[in-house]
């Protein structure tokens, strides 16, 4: 039995995929880490009473403060002469970081504290049941943007976090996929070794909430990269740094495998908008491999 | 050391030689001053803690909860908008039992808004589970933010204090008031030790999902806390005297009140000129007092009871009014004696000084006068009929 | 003296949630593996352990049979069989 800093016995939905990364983030971070968390699907279920998963300390406080709660706690260790050894790990859904703790997240990386703020991008408000967030994709069938005779679904593209995050001069902004946990850990690794705010947000496949086999959390991870609409991008100092480059599969390939866009299926014109904001992000980025010498 | 000093300037001061490790600043008025004075004290390097700029006080509270949290010694300063913006976080520092000591600068609540001064603010967030303690003068103000340091981190309490002080009246005016030395404080207010930390050598998770099976002991282990600092706020307040040189009386004062017939009962800087009132009248014959209360939360009932028990007539001021049903204070006095073989013939209830309407002496004159066997269930002083005649076609 | 309010670190092995498999399990081979731990790394309960080649196995007290570990092993060393089968 591993020893691991987010152990076994928690009770994450079979597959969940922001169980795993969690535990890509919290081992590549090491013992020596302090870790704030949001409420939302994560601190739920790994810290019920009496029984938690976690061998770091660890604080929850409310929804929307964990940014906060860790600038007051990286004060705090600054105080005791103790920051320079310890990683400040502030943490929470697509919910509470977009929408919620907005506020607290700006602030935070405002007043450049030496913390590494991690998203789980579920890409709704899955702990109480899959309703639609700022990070909720365009046309996914949530509960609160359910698709019916007059809608396909979410009517908004994603908020660009990372964007916004890297609009505050941080010097590390980084996406990053449950469907490549190494990347996930090398990430981790690299943030906390830059002094300063860093922004990682993590795409986290949800079985329940994506209505698809629990088995396929890494397969849908890596479809939604390879399609474009999740691109694996890094911003060091302001500047994009470093991309995955992907192949580009058709988007219909990540959204067949999902129940939540199961709606779509049987509508091209809408199939046609996602796969604009593919290409779009492909363009942007520059995401395309190049398969010819000089094309 | 004596000296003429604004309120709010004392309160910077006595931060200070409170040593706190972690500062969160957002400004609001009446309060600003002394986040202002803490910053420049900060920027002098006579205070040394990290001074964190908020973005709101949603975090202002946030950030101290993890300062807290991190077993540093924490400050704040808020008011009424301020308050209530982080009334989440209020319940949930007290909820995770971390010490900590807010100054409330008493301030109304919008709507429509206004920045003078009445008790709203702190009353309403009465039920969060900490101490409220409230300052009649700036010297009190200054003295009860080194006594509530002591007891919020006592380990036998480990919840915060709200220390209030009426806005503008006490955080603006200007008075003569005693600041202690760093030698008297250090000596009374050792460094804070805390119980349980976020610390890596000995992680603990903090702040855990409790379920219906757990939750109610949470709650009752507050209840039983507040409980016992009836006993340890007197003691704590009684040491402080006698190592500082003051003469507090602890949970309550009651001033003039062995053999008087009518007592005001009331809260905060008003209490200062009901004094000057009682004095004016006692000297006239009248058999006049007064009861401050000073701690709120947790409520002296026995200390009430105790001092009142023989008075006939007793009044009851609020600066507040809990909209729909009796005034806060009230309603808490009259409970204490329900049931009660000696209590007063009458409890009546004045409402004044909402907004910051001047409470004058004359004021305090009519509520003694309205203070008869007749008993009144609500009657607010000054209040001006002709502005109620405002209509809208 | 506080309540039920702090909780001391990895009291979740205390939560045998193997018990929450109903229909399949992952059997490890142990014939082809190379070593490449991805099994280990991605498995979201971390019940995957082992030391080299051929050595991995989960935890049947913690399992809760999501089959990741079987579709990740670029071998295909492990396979998702019914819970009541043999070894």
């Amino acid at each position: 039995m591993n020893n691991n800093l987010l152990s076994a016995g928690h009770t994450a939905c079979s597959g969940c995929g922001q169980s795993l990364a969690a535990r890509m983030v919290i081992d590549a971070a090491g013992k020596n880490t302090v870790v704030v968390n949001n409420t939302g699907c994560l601190e739920v279920f790994s810290t019920a009473y009496p029984e938690s998963a976690w061998g770091v300390p660890w604080v929850h406080s409310l929804f929307e403060n964990a940014a906060a709660v860790a600038s007051g706690v990286e004060a705090g260790l600054i105080y005791l002469g103790k920051k320079d050894s310890i990683n400040v790990i502030a943490q929470g859904g697509d919910g509470s970081t977009a929408d919620i703790g907005l506020q607290a997240l700006s602030g935070m990386l405002e007043r450049g504290h030496d913390i590494l703020y991690v998203c789980y991008d579920n890409e709704a408000y899955m702990n109480t049941g899959v309703q639609r967030s700022g990070l909720t994709p365009f046309d996914t069938n949530t509960t609160t943007s359910p698709s019916g005779k007059k809608s396909s679904g979410n009517i908004r593209p994603k908020k660009p976090m990372p964007e916004i995050a890297n609009a505050h001069g941080i010097p590390y902004v980084a996406t990053a996929s449950a469907g490549y946990p190494q990347d996930i850990q090398r990430k981790v690794k690299k943030a906390l070794s830059i002094k300063g705010p860093k922004y990682l947000q993590i795409h986290v496949p949800c079985p329940l909430g994506w209505r698809h086999e629990p088995n396929l959390t890494i397969e849908v991870g890596k479809l939604a990269v390879e399609c474009g609409l999740y691109p694996l991008i890094e911003y060091e100092s302001g500047k994009l740094s470093a991309v995955r480059k992907i192949s580009a599969k058709p988007v219909e390939e990540y959204l067949k495998v999902q129940g939540r866009f199961k709606h779509l299926l049987s509508n091209p014109e809408e199939i046609k908008k996602i796969q604009a904001i593919a290409d779009y992000n492909i363009e942007k980025y520059g995401l395309k491999l190049q398969t010819e010498a000089g094309s | 050391m004596r000296q003429f000093i604004e309120g709010s300037h004392a309160i910077a001061e006595v931060i200070k030689l409170c040593k706190p490790g972690v500062i969160s600043a957002y400004p609001i008025t009446p309060q600003t001053h002394i986040v202002e004075d803490l910053a420049q004290m900060v920027a002098d390097g006579s205070v040394d803690a990290q001074f964190v700029n908020v973005e709101s006080e949603h975090s202002a509270a946030s950030v101290v909860l993890g300062g807290a949290a991190a077993g540093v010694r924490s400050y704040t300063a808020t008011s009424s908008q301020g308050l209530f913006y982080m009334s989440e976080v209020i319940f949930n520092i007290a909820g995770l039992r971390l010490p900590l000591v807010l100054t409330c600068a008493n301030r109304a609540v919008s709507a429509p808004i206004n920045i003078w001064n009445d008790q709203q603010d702190s009353i309403s967030l009465r039920d969060a589970g900490w101490i409220q303690l409230y300052a009649e003068d700036i010297q009190e103000a200054v003295d009860l933010h080194i006594i509530g340091y002591k007891i919020s981190e006592d380990k036998d309490v480990m919840l915060p204090v709200m220390v209030c002080m009426d806005g503008f009246i006490l955080t603006h005016g200007i008075e003569t008031v005693d600041i202690p030395s760093q030698e008297q404080v250090d000596k009374f207010l050792p460094p804070y030790k805390a119980l349980y930390k976020l610390d890596v050598d000995d992680p603990m998770t903090i702040g855990p999902l409790v379920g219906p099976d757990y939750y109610m002991e949470t709650r009752y282990a507050i209840q039983k806390t507040l409980g016992d600092c009836l006993k340890i706020i007197p003691q704590a307040i009684a040491d402080f005297s006698k190592d500082f040189g003051r003469n507090y009386s602890g949970l309550v004062e009651a001033y003039q009140v062995k053999d008087a017939e009518r007592v005001i009962i009331a809260m905060g800087s008003v209490c200062g000129s009901i004094k000057d009132v009682v004095d004016e009248l006692r000297s006239k014959g009248k058999k006049v007092g007064l009861l401050k209360i000073v701690s709120y939360r947790p409520f002296p009932v026995d200390a009430i009871c105790n001092s009142l028990k023989d008075v006939p007539k007793v009044a009851v001021l609020d600066k507040a009014v809990s909209l729909g049903s009796y005034a806060p204070l009230a309603s808490e006095i009259r409970s204490a004696f329900f049931g009660k073989k000696k209590a007063p013939k009458v409890i009546s209830s004045f409402i004044a000084g909402l907004g910051g309407r001047d409470i004058t002496k004359d004021s305090i004159k009519e509520i003694y006068r309205l203070l008869t066997a007749k008993e009144l269930q609500e009657e607010f002083i000054d209040l001006k009929p002709e502005l109620l005649k405002e209509k809208y076609e | 003296m506080y309540g039920p309010l702090i909780v001391k670190p990895g009291s979740s092995k205390k939560n045998k949630t193997g018990s929450w498999r109903v229909e399949i399990r992952p059997q490890f081979l142990k014939k082809n593996c190379i070593g490449c731990k991805m099994c280990l790394l991605i498995c979201p309960e971390g019940c995957i352990s082992g030391e080299g080649k051929n050595t991995y196995d989960f935890d049947p007290m913690y399992c809760k049979g999501c089959g990741t570990c079987a579709a990740i092993c670029p071998k295909k060393d492990i396979l998702m069989i019914k819970e009541e089968a043999k070894d």
